[in-house]
């Protein structure tokens, strides 16, 4: 009887002893909090999407916000990025690379592997903290309103000038304000002397405004700076609120990432794994840090190339 | 697992994962004319940067963390959640961020 036949088999899936997910207990708890946190990024995400659509026409466009590469002047967009996510990749196959190698029991590999995999988790945390860095002290300078609005200063060609530039002359000044401070007084001298000089939104259709315009918001609002939770240079404070939210939860995943592969790598090292007899630890780490892997694919489209 | 001989699965997935991440790069970097037009509310150009993000995710899941090997049942208890929850609360929020203008 085919009922018969179901119903023992399903009182041997409830009695124990048979696998009805093919996967031991430890594994699928990484699983099911691997998925509850994609929840978590996916709703940090999609409120930074929400937030973008709001502002659609000002928002400030990334590839005008991360121009910086290590040892090469001037506008470098998505290459420090791109170089970001490469490490990110690298140091998810060399994490297979000992997953793999633990299936064999190959612990001279598992060793070798996962310390590569931590290595390039150390490059990657490095790399944020970097890019954080240029963040945060900014780079052209921008003026806020008095209703905290956000503006970029323009010469008569549409260029967009630094304030190293407006103050220095454009021969003299440079495309990044290099840590030099610029007080409202100053900005507001050169705006005033430069009469083709014009402020304009940022973002892909900001409404430009005219000289005198320009010289009555300076003058009733504020230089800005760099980058912090309440004002930033670049635009909408959201965007750097959200920048920091989404990289740094990202980047402190990443963080954990590399302390709790430190500890399965000191076990390897140990022989824990040798004489327990199998490497399941790691596969349940590299499970971890090929989420961080594919977090960071996402983070990397949303915030950096759409 | 005992699918697999070797390790030229792994290096097969990274090329590919390079090469879409290099091939997003150049687009994001030389941003083509004609992939800038209007398309399904946003530009081609993004849509096109969504699929290959689609790809590589897919990639990680499935090869590098082995669910394409998995059991049917932890399959679907891990595609279900995701696959629907995440494109509901996407398209909820961004239908709701053109609503917030007015």
């Amino acid at each position: 009887m085919a009922s018969t036949a179901e119903m023992t088999k399903e009182e041997n899936n409830w009695g124990g002893g048979s696998r009805p997910l093919g996967a031991r207990y430890g594994k699928l708890m990484m699983w099911f909090f691997l998925l509850s946190d994609a929840l978590t990024f996916s709703g940090f995400l999609t409120a930074y999407g929400l937030m973008r659509f709001k502002y659609e026409s000002t928002w400030p466009i990334a590839e005008n916000v991360f121009t910086h590469f290590p040892g090469l002047e001037g506008d470098q967009p998505l290459l420090y990025v791109a170089l970001m996510t490469f490490i990110l990749i690298m140091s998810s196959v060399t994490m297979v690379l000992a997953v793999n190698a633990g299936e064999k029991m190959n612990r001279k590999a598992v060793t070798n592997w996962m310390l590569w995999t931590i290595v390039g988790g150390f490059i990657f945390v490095g790399s944020q903290a970097w890019e954080w860095y240029h963040f945060i002290m900014g780079d052209s300078g921008a003026i806020e309103t008095s209703h905290q609005e956000i503006l970029h200063v323009y010469n008569a060609e549409g260029e967009r000038l630094s304030f190293s530039q407006l103050v220095h002359g454009m021969e003299e000044g440079h495309a990044s304000n290099h840590g030099e401070t610029f007080s409202k007084a100053e900005v507001l001298t050169s705006l005033e002397s430069n009469k083709g000089y014009y402020l304009k939104e940022p973002g892909k259709e900001g409404e430009a405004f005219t000289h005198q315009e320009s010289i009555a918001f300076l003058e009733s609002g504020d230089v800005v700076q760099g980058a912090n939770m309440i004002r930033n240079e670049y635009g909408r404070k959201q965007f750097a609120n959200f920048f920091f939210f989404i990289t740094g939860f990202h980047g402190f995943h990443v963080f954990s990432g590399v302390i709790i592969n430190f500890v399965i790598f000191y076990n390897v090292l140990l022989g824990t794994y040798e004489r327990r007899g199998h490497y399941r630890m790691v596969e349940k780490v590299g499970l971890y840090w090929h989420f961080v892997d594919l977090v960071w694919v996402f983070v990397f489209t949303f915030f950096y190339l759409v | 697992m005992a699918e697999q001989v070797g390790t030229w699965w792994i290096w097969k997935v990274f090329w590919i994962l390079l090469v879409i991440t290099g091939v997003e790069v150049v687009l994001g970097i030389i941003k083509p004319e004609i992939m800038l037009g209007p398309f399904l509310g946003t530009s081609i150009l993004n849509i096109v940067f969504i699929v290959l993000t689609l790809v590589k995710a897919g990639y990680i899941v499935q090869v590098f963390m082995h669910v394409k090997y998995e059991k049917k049942a932890l399959k679907y208890a891990l595609y279900l959640p995701s696959l629907i929850l995440i494109p509901y609360l996407t398209f909820i929020l961004l239908t709701e961020g053109t609503y917030l203008f007015t």
